[in-house]
């Protein structure tokens, strides 16, 4: 990659279950992407604000916990209230299929569930900045 | 159906799935220096590698007791009852998030996970609910809970009062192991300081007031979950362990007093003999170092009685059936480890909570191995076993490399605040992951024998809005009704308490009983101790 792309990956909410966005963080750094790591117990708020902070190109949330459908929307909401539509929202996690279709609908990007491979993630989002 | 099938011959068959070298035939040799009576012992027998009790399951079968807890109290509760009549012989609550961070349903960061992942139990009310009908003086109740194990322990002692149970005649468990939070599951509250001081005020309550209860419930599961080897997991779940030891020892208890109610959980995984040897090596290592080095004098004290789970991260969502099968091989190993109880998974657990009937497969299959393949007539069956030995040999001097650097480091509260177990777990996360994706390693369905254009045809589990509504409703309520003037009295003393020496439970059963809520007094307690805070990192 000439110019190094820049990822959030995020932990929101009080779900501690973190190694799927560890091995994505890492898989994503070794593929050549620059990553930030929030670490765990993240707000909506709290994503957002790094995101731009850190200006970042897409923002990738992880959520085992079953709480997809508020937070997700939620970050949603505040990306576009800061302008920030140009930041992708992705993500991973134990997602139902009919809220993936819901979530899909709002704008969000793919959301990837158990037994991807990572390759598939970094794939997606090479393809997605045309890289 | 169109499958695919990997044609590659490039899997790992010289090495556990933990990374240890296998050969292809064990022989005597590799057990020479075997001795019977100081490495192995009858079962009940020091060093208890082949067993805590001496008639093992013929005398009595392990707790078959599923992990369960989704919705309102009133929700679990209906489920409890249905699990017991169908033969359970355990309770063991799951909390949803913001119960295991000691927050209360309306709290604003609980928005979507109340009732998700667990039970959402907000205050002595709650608890009420969660057993009404269900005879606490007789059932032995697990809970997971560990930040605010102190308050939801009381709201347990507290609910089987108003039952006109005596505190004395509870049995069951308080996971309450905060180590392997700031390590892996990382649902804490305080800083690890204040936190072993309340732990060891549980251990003196405990000793004094609910003597058959397990303190601490030293836990290797969500380390192995979060991605560690066999190996690691033995060795930071027991590093953990005798850290408690050495704390309540420092704390000027009588290691005879608490060790006794020190108990285990571990994980079991994919690879059947390297996760029996674990469970073997883990109650030789407990039985030499309690008597060695912390000179406990009592047999109770230097017997590691674990409960077990079959491994969650092995599960797939890919053909979720093949889990049942999965799950039956790793209770099956559990149950060749000596296990004392044990969680079988159910199969749709990487989609959901289960449903009544994938939790009910799970729970016949621990009864097909109890009752039809004749595994528990036999003692450690395996014991003797070249292969077996040999790998049990192996384990424990792996975790004493471990508890070598763990020890230059410091000791286990170093380590942890240096970030050298969540290190060690990432890598192996990383490590393994990259194994499976260069198909180093077999997942059935996930990187071979894949059916393509797979769909789901299996029903999921459900948690609507309605259940943080009724729970946003029941606290506004008890907020009203109770007496709040004495309320605030209460944690008033509790956060007095909290700056001194004195045992903490006393105030906080006060509060529990005054209705405070879990939020209320994990906020007046981290007012005085402080929060955690983990560094990032990956």
């Amino acid at each position: 990659m000439d110019k190094k792309l820049r990822i959030l990956v995020a932990k929101p909410g009080l779900d501690g279950h973190d190694r799927g966005a560890k091995v994505v963080a890492r898989a994503l750094r070794d593929a050549g992407f620059e990553v930030i790591y929030t670490g765990l117990h993240q707000t909506p708020d709290m994503i957002v604000a790094t995101a731009i902070q850190e200006d970042v190109n897409a923002v990738g949330l992880s959520i085992l916990s079953g709480a997809h459908m508020t937070i997700f929307p939620n970050v949603m909401k505040l990306l576009k209230k800061k302008k920030a539509v140009d930041i992708l929202l992705f993500g991973g996690g134990i997602i139902p299929d009919e809220d993936k279709k819901a979530l899909y609908k709002l704008g969000v990007g793919k959301l990837f569930g158990p037994g991807t491979d990572t390759a598939e993630i970094v794939a997606y989002l090479k393809k997605y900045f045309k890289l | 159906m169109k499958q695919k099938i990997n044609k590659e011959n490039n899997r790992i068959n010289d090495a556990t799935i933990s990374g240890i070298p296998v050969k292809i035939i064990y022989v005597p040799d590799d057990i020479k220096d075997l001795n019977y009576d100081r490495d192995l012992g009858m079962p009940g027998q020091y060093p208890y590698t082949r067993g805590v009790r001496q008639t093992m399951y013929r005398g009595r079968l392990w707790t078959m007791r599923q992990f369960s807890g989704f919705g309102t109290a009133k929700d679990t509760n209906k489920r409890y009852k249905f699990l017991l009549a169908h033969g359970e012989t355990g309770l063991s609550v799951a909390f949803d998030f913001p119960t295991l961070y000691g927050r209360d349903s309306d709290e604003e960061i609980s928005a979507g996970e109340v009732g998700k992942c667990g039970v959402a139990i907000s205050s002595l009310a709650d608890m009420e609910t969660l057993f009404d009908g269900i005879p606490m003086a007789e059932v032995s109740t697990s809970m997971t809970i560990n930040g605010p194990a102190s308050v939801i322990w009381a709201f347990y002692i507290a609910a089987a009062e108003k039952q006109g149970v005596k505190s004395k005649q509870l049995r069951g468990t308080i996971q309450n192991d905060i180590l392997k939070e700031y390590i892996a599951q990382k649902s804490w509250l305080f800083p690890p300081k204040p936190s072993m001081r309340i732990i060891t005020d549980i251990m003196e309550f405990a000793a004094q007031h609910v003597p058959q209860w397990n303190t601490i419930s030293i836990s290797g599961y969500h380390i192995r979950e979060a991605g560690s080897t066999a190996v690691q997991e033995l060795a930071f779940t027991l590093k953990d362990g005798l850290t408690y030891v050495e704390e309540g020892i420092k704390a000027g208890l009588d290691v005879d007093v608490f060790a006794p109610r020190l108990s285990y959980f571990f994980n079991s995984h994919l690879d059947f003999f390297e996760e029996i040897a674990k469970y073997r090596a883990a109650r030789r290592i407990w039985a030499r170092e309690m008597k060695n080095t912390y000179k406990a004098k009592k047999p109770e004290s230097l017997l590691l009685r674990f409960h077990t789970q079959t491994a969650g991260c092995t599960l797939t969502a890919q053909q979720p059936e093949n889990n049942i099968v999965r799950t039956a091989f790793q209770g099956l190993a559990a149950v060749l480890g000596g296990t004392q109880s044990l969680h079988t998974n159910s199969m749709d657990e990487t989609w959901a909570l289960p449903t009544e009937k994938a939790v009910l497969i799970a729970l016949r299959t621990q009864q097909l191995i109890a009752y039809e393949t004749g595994v528990a007539n036999v003692i450690d069956p395996l014991g003797g076993s070249y292969y077996v030995e040999s790998l049990t040999n192996k384990m424990e001097q792996e975790a004493y490399n471990y508890f070598k650097k763990i020890d230059k480091m410091g000791g286990m509260i170093k380590a942890i605040e240096n970030g050298y177990p969540q290190r060690e777990i990432a890598n192996a996360a990383y490590n393994y992951q990259k194994q499976v994706e260069q198909k180093k390693r077999t997942f059935v369905g996930v990187n071979d024998f894949i059916l393509a254009d797979e769909k789901l045809e299996m029903p999921i589990l459900k948690i609507d809005h309605r259940v943080s509504e009724e729970q946003n409703k029941r606290i506004q309520t008890l907020r009203k009704k109770r007496n709040n003037a004495q309320v605030a009295k209460v944690l008033k003393e509790l956060k007095r308490v909290c700056q001194t020496k004195e045992n903490v439970m006393y105030p906080i059963l006060k509060a529990v009983k005054a209705y405070a809520t879990l939020g209320e007094i994990c906020a007046a307690m981290k007012e005085i101790f402080g929060v955690y805070k983990e560094p990032p990192m990956f």
